[in-house]
């Protein structure tokens, strides 16, 4: 990816992309999260998964630098959340207004006023850079269209894509496939694959166990406290989902089947 | 000279009446603009308060002599970032908050003026605008803080953008959220007094809302908002002036019923399209 933007100078890029020691955030006493530490080097694809409330919502709330831990350290590249513009998240469908009156590419724009610096205007090089981030998510048709006309699978995209005009090094994406049929998922995949490849660091939260075990290089079951983080395989054991979800899980006698009963809900995550 | 045209021209023959047009005119111009990010940002109620939290503010600089926007200017800034802190640090709840200082400061306004001789006829100028009364230092002051106004919205059009539509991103690309927040409560103060002689305090609201919400039935892109409710605000301005000339209707109503059947006019319209497609 091209980087015109000015990295502070602790945004060290052999650095893991995300390194979270110890962190700890409560909510007027109540516990969101607690003593959370993990390592993930760049360039992959991490599911985060748990039941509602488990502090998805948060962490990636913590790592936008928009809630600050009581305790414990995040640091994206080196330096603290806040350091840098290198972290996009694609918020839930539920909490966006699609009726706001802009355009696919509009919203891609929003992406890169930082860079176009106050008191200033898009130039012809940055509406080439919305125009090249709406053609690598395959919307560069719709791109004058009201975000309020596009479907589900394409808005999504519309928010890849202003990850994208960001420059975004590290994506965090909100139950993204909530809602969305199998064609537009795999639409999705086909562009998350494609900004892996190009080295960005994906932390997906999802509610979807199997999407979680095949299409992820790691799992990270959090439930409160990370329950277990590694490759799928290790992670989604029965063991480990039954420390996670309790009784919400329910083993089948005929084959050991796992069943889950926690579904998702559009704006159910909101903790505190 | 033509019957008609004698007809248009005889409403500004008069100087008070050239003078309330330039005032209704910059209000009708301004207010839509700014009045865009209210209406989709849902602050209406917090609009309607700032208007009425103004009041003491205007009642002293109209007890004191000095131009009304004055005293409304620094209580109106001074309100708009208070009520902008209240609701984010208090435990109660924003609009509760809002309501509480609303109504307490429109209290004082109301007592503060009660005590003079010819109290109802001073109230209902605060209340409902003194359009013909405006001096031309008053005309000069509200064009002046209306142009301060476009052009901060015009300087600052991608930074509100972004924390209209996704405070979250603002966050993420590190802009000064705090500062643009209170920027945008600041321009609000001042939008709502430069209308006050317009329209007056109870009427602020509909000049903020009620262009700009017709204009958000009609198009689907911010800049092109602002734009239809700007020119609906302008033509508000001016029919509803020849409206209260020519029917002697109060002018600050006159107008703001205006604006409101031109957003019916736009909800039939949009209503219509919509059932056609």
């Amino acid at each position: 990816m091209p980087h015109s933007t000015v990295r502070p100078p602790d945004h060290d890029p052999h650095a893991p992309s995300l390194s979270v020691d110890g962190l700890s955030v409560r909510f007027n006493g109540a516990e969101a999260l607690r003593a959370v530490t993990f390592r993930l080097p760049a360039g992959q694809r991490l599911a985060v998964v748990g039941p509602n409330g488990a502090g998805k919502t948060t962490l990636f709330n913590v790592l936008a630098g928009a809630q600050r831990p009581q305790d414990g350290t995040a640091r994206i590249f080196g330096h603290p959340p806040g350091g840098d513009t290198c972290v996009a998240y694609v918020p839930q469908r539920s909490q966006v207004d699609w009726a706001f009156p802009a355009s696919a590419a509009e919203v891609v724009m929003m992406g890169r006023i930082r860079e176009i610096g106050p008191l200033r205007w898009p130039g012809r090089r940055d509406w080439q850079v919305v125009g090249a981030a709406l053609d690598q998510v395959g919307l560069a048709d719709v791109s004058r269209r009201p975000i309020g006309e596009l479907s589900g699978g394409q808005q999504q995209r519309v928010f890849l894509a202003q990850a994208l005009a960001q420059e975004a090094e590290l994506i965090l994406l909100d139950e993204p496939f909530t809602g969305l049929d199998f064609p537009s998922q795999e639409a999705l995949f086909v562009v998350l694959d494609r900004l892996r490849a190009a080295g960005v660091t994906e932390l997906v939260a999802t509610h979807d166990l199997n999407l979680a075990a095949e299409r992820f290089d790691s799992v990270m079951l959090l439930n409160r406290r990370l329950v277990a983080f590694g490759a799928p395989a290790d992670v989604l054991t029965r063991e480990h989902l039954v420390q996670a979800y309790g009784g919400h899980v329910h083993i089948l006698p005929e084959g050991g089947l796992l069943v889950l009963t926690d579904t998702c809900c559009e704006g159910d995550e909101g903790e505190g | 000279m033509n019957p008609w045209l004698a007809w248009l021209a005889e409403p500004f023959s008069y100087p008070f009446m050239l003078r309330g047009l330039a005032a209704a005119l910059t209000v009708g111009v301004v207010c839509p603009v700014l009045g865009a990010y209210v209406v989709l940002r849902g602050m209406a109620f917090f609009g309607d308060a700032l208007a009425h939290i103004i009041l003491p503010g205007v009642v002293a600089a109209f007890l004191l002599g000095w131009p009304l926007v004055s005293g409304a200017l620094i209580v109106g800034v001074v309100a708009a970032l208070a009520v902008g802190a209240i609701s984010r640090r208090s435990k109660i709840k924003e609009d509760t908050a809002i309501g509480v200082v609303f109504a307490g400061c429109f209290a004082l306004g109301i007592a503060m003026l009660s005590s003079r001789r010819g109290y109802a006829v001073d109230l209902s100028h605060i209340l409902f605008g003194n359009l013909l009364g405006v001096s031309q230092q008053d005309v000069l002051l509200i064009a002046g803080l209306g142009l301060l106004a476009l052009l901060a919205v015009l300087a600052f059009y991608k930074e509100f953008l972004v924390l209209s539509f996704d405070p979250l991103l603002a966050v993420t690309l590190r802009l000064p959220v705090q500062r643009l927040q209170n920027l945008m409560l600041i321009l609000l103060a001042v939008v709502i007094v430069v209308s006050i002689q317009a329209v007056g305090v109870a009427l602020v609201l509909a000049m903020l809302i009620t262009p700009a919400a017709a204009a958000s039935l009609l198009t689907r892109r911010l800049p092109i908002m602002m734009l239809v409710g700007a020119a609906i605000g302008a033509l508000s301005a001016v029919i509803g002036l020849y409206f209260s000339y020519y029917t002697n209707l109060a002018s600050g109503p006159a107008i703001v019923l205006t604006a409101t059947a031109a957003f019916v006019l736009a909800f039939l319209f949009s209503r219509q399209r919509r059932t056609r497609a």
